[in-house]
């Protein structure tokens, strides 16, 4: 009788989550760890800039109200895609997202390139009230953030973080090679304090999919 | 990619599948030392796992994803730097801005290379290419009264903008009514279009800080008299006054900056048309806080073709019953 090598694995729940983990490792090894060392993958688009301290508030904003559950931030290249968003999304766009917002789910439509596509005030009628502007919306209001108001205590924090995270992934031209300047970081507090929720998501989403030009 | 991350990704990509196979082909054999269809001894409350072979279908179809990938790593790129024989991209990578993705369509184009996206848009442009191109050299004029273009351009506005000017174009509070005659920026059909291609933007300062609680009122009093509206004859004497603040964009007479031939997209005052409300409290807002219109810039969004029926549309909403020009 050959030896039963099958009973190896199922009898043993250990060497089982070991064998699984290996065998699931290989897409990951192939289809991501290359790219973590791609020039394409990790050098920005020409036209890419920095969040200002207040978008950097609003996308945190962003997060936190979880926009990414209905929103994607990901232009495919499908003509469906790109007559209606605009220029399909590249990699040199997000090499500075920490964490990336592309989503998955596309409940609302898609927000990679919505800046410049509506006015701050519309946004700002929108966010108060979706249906106040479209009648057929189901996405839910966010009144409170036009009354929760920034105090720009963690906002330095924030820029130094994203220096680490971007260090080495700047423009090839940029002389400091950083992110954001000391004079910017020391800054960001004054420039952010006092503006409202609503003002920071609205200049991030003002922001977004513009770098491509 | 480096030759090294292109090596990593062509062995490990290759050894999985041979491991897929090896394991699949080896485990078509009997090794448990049971014959086939006898039970192997393990039972639990009366359940007896029998051994029986893997199912025929369920092998040959593993097989046949076997047998797959080989051709689709050959016809496609998935091996490392290996472009596949069929020479086929999704989209064209690694470009930094617009001119170089519109120079790499181009160039991809001359070598007759195979772009998914670009080949997409070739076979669109053929079908829809020639149905625009009925449109693009005729006058906006003309088009108004043409229901093929009209059709389309209405087509096109609800996707586009009637997020903010409403599917029926008649707007809502901020977002100009266009089915009325009142322009802000005018309703020439090259004014239309230039408003859709490149956008307007409107500023009027607050003026909460300069006229005071009492002034306020007493501008509110002169502005809505200028419409005809009854107010306190006394405040809007007294805003009069100060109009002339407002003159520079308003015109002295409140008339609007169309009627003066100046392109601010100032409202005329004296009809009883209210972008923001026409109520006390709406134009004393107004005042105090000031407004910032802006239609954003079409032309990159849409380009000009469309832009060009969607302008013959606009035209022809504050002109319904008209049939002909």
């Amino acid at each position: 009788m050959s030896k039963n090598y099958h009973e190896f694995f199922e009898k043993s729940a250990g060497w089982l989550a070991i064998g699984t983990v290996v065998a699931i490792s290989f897409g990951t090894l192939v289809e991501i760890t290359p790219l973590l060392f791609l020039k394409e993958t990790t050098e920005p688009v020409d036209g890419l800039k920095p969040y200002t301290a207040l978008q950097l508030e609003g996308r945190d904003i962003f997060i936190r109200e979880g926009c990414t559950n209905c929103h994607s931030q990901m232009i495919r290249p499908f003509r469906h895609e790109v007559e209606r968003y605009g220029h399909y999304s590249v990699a040199g766009e997000s090499v500075w997202e920490h964490p990336f917002l592309w989503g998955s789910k596309r409940t609302g439509p898609d927000l990679a390139r919505v800046g410049g596509r509506y006015s701050d005030d519309w946004h700002h009628a929108h966010l108060m009230d979706p249906r106040s502007v479209v009648p057929q919306s189901n996405m839910p209001g966010y009144p409170w953030l036009d009354e929760n108001q920034l105090d720009g205590k963690l906002t330095p924090k924030k820029m130094e973080i994203f220096n680490k995270l971007t260090k080495g992934k700047m423009h090839a031209d940029d002389e400091d090679g950083v992110m954001y300047s000391a004079e910017e970081i020391a800054a960001a507090t004054d420039s952010v304090k006092g503006k409202t929720e609503m003002q920071a998501l609205i200049a991030y989403l003002q922001s977004l999919g513009t770098a491509l030009k | 990619m480096s030759s090294f991350w292109s090596t990593w990704i062509i062995v490990l990509t290759i050894a999985c599948i041979v491991f897929c196979a090896v394991i699949l082909t080896w485990n078509l054999k009997n090794h448990v030392g049971v014959k086939e269809g006898e039970s192997t001894g393990h039972d639990f409350d009366g359940i007896e796992e029998i051994n029986n072979p893997l199912p025929k279908w369920w092998t040959y179809m593993f097989y046949a994803t076997i047998i797959w990938s080989v051709y689709y790593f050959a016809a496609y790129p998935g091996l490392g730097n290996y472009k596949g024989f069929l020479d086929w991209t999704s989209s064209n990578q690694g470009i930094k801005n617009l001119a170089e993705s519109k120079a790499a369509v181009e160039q991809n184009r001359l070598e007759g290379k195979n772009v998914q996206l670009d080949r997409e848009y070739a076979a669109a442009n053929e079908t829809y290419a020639k149905e625009f191109a009925k449109y693009t050299n005729r006058d906006i004029m003309d088009l108004a009264y043409d229901p093929e273009a009209l059709k389309i351009g209405q087509r096109l506005f609800l996707q586009n903008c009637a997020q903010c000017h409403g599917s029926d174009a008649r707007g809502q509070r901020g977002y100009p009514n266009l089915t009325d005659d009142d322009w802000l920026y005018g309703g020439t059909p090259d004014k239309i279009k230039e408003t859709l291609l490149y956008g307007r933007k409107a500023a009027m300062p607050g003026w909460g800080d300069a006229l005071g609680e009492q002034g306020i009122k007493e501008m509110t009093a002169y502005v809505l008299s200028l419409s005809g509206r009854k107010v306190n004859d006394k405040d809007a004497a007294a805003g009069k006054t100060k109009f002339g603040m407002c003159a520079a964009c308003h015109g002295a007479d409140g008339k609007g900056s169309l009627a003066h031939n100046l392109p601010f997209g100032a409202p005329n005052l004296t009809d009883n048309v209210w972008l923001y409300g026409g109520s006390v409290g709406a134009v004393e807002e107004t005042l105090i806080k000031g407004r910032n219109g802006q239609m954003p810039a079409f032309k990159e969004i849409l380009g000009e073709e469309k832009i060009h029926i969607i302008s013959a549309y606009v035209y022809r909403l504050s002109r319904p019953e008209e049939s002909s020009k």
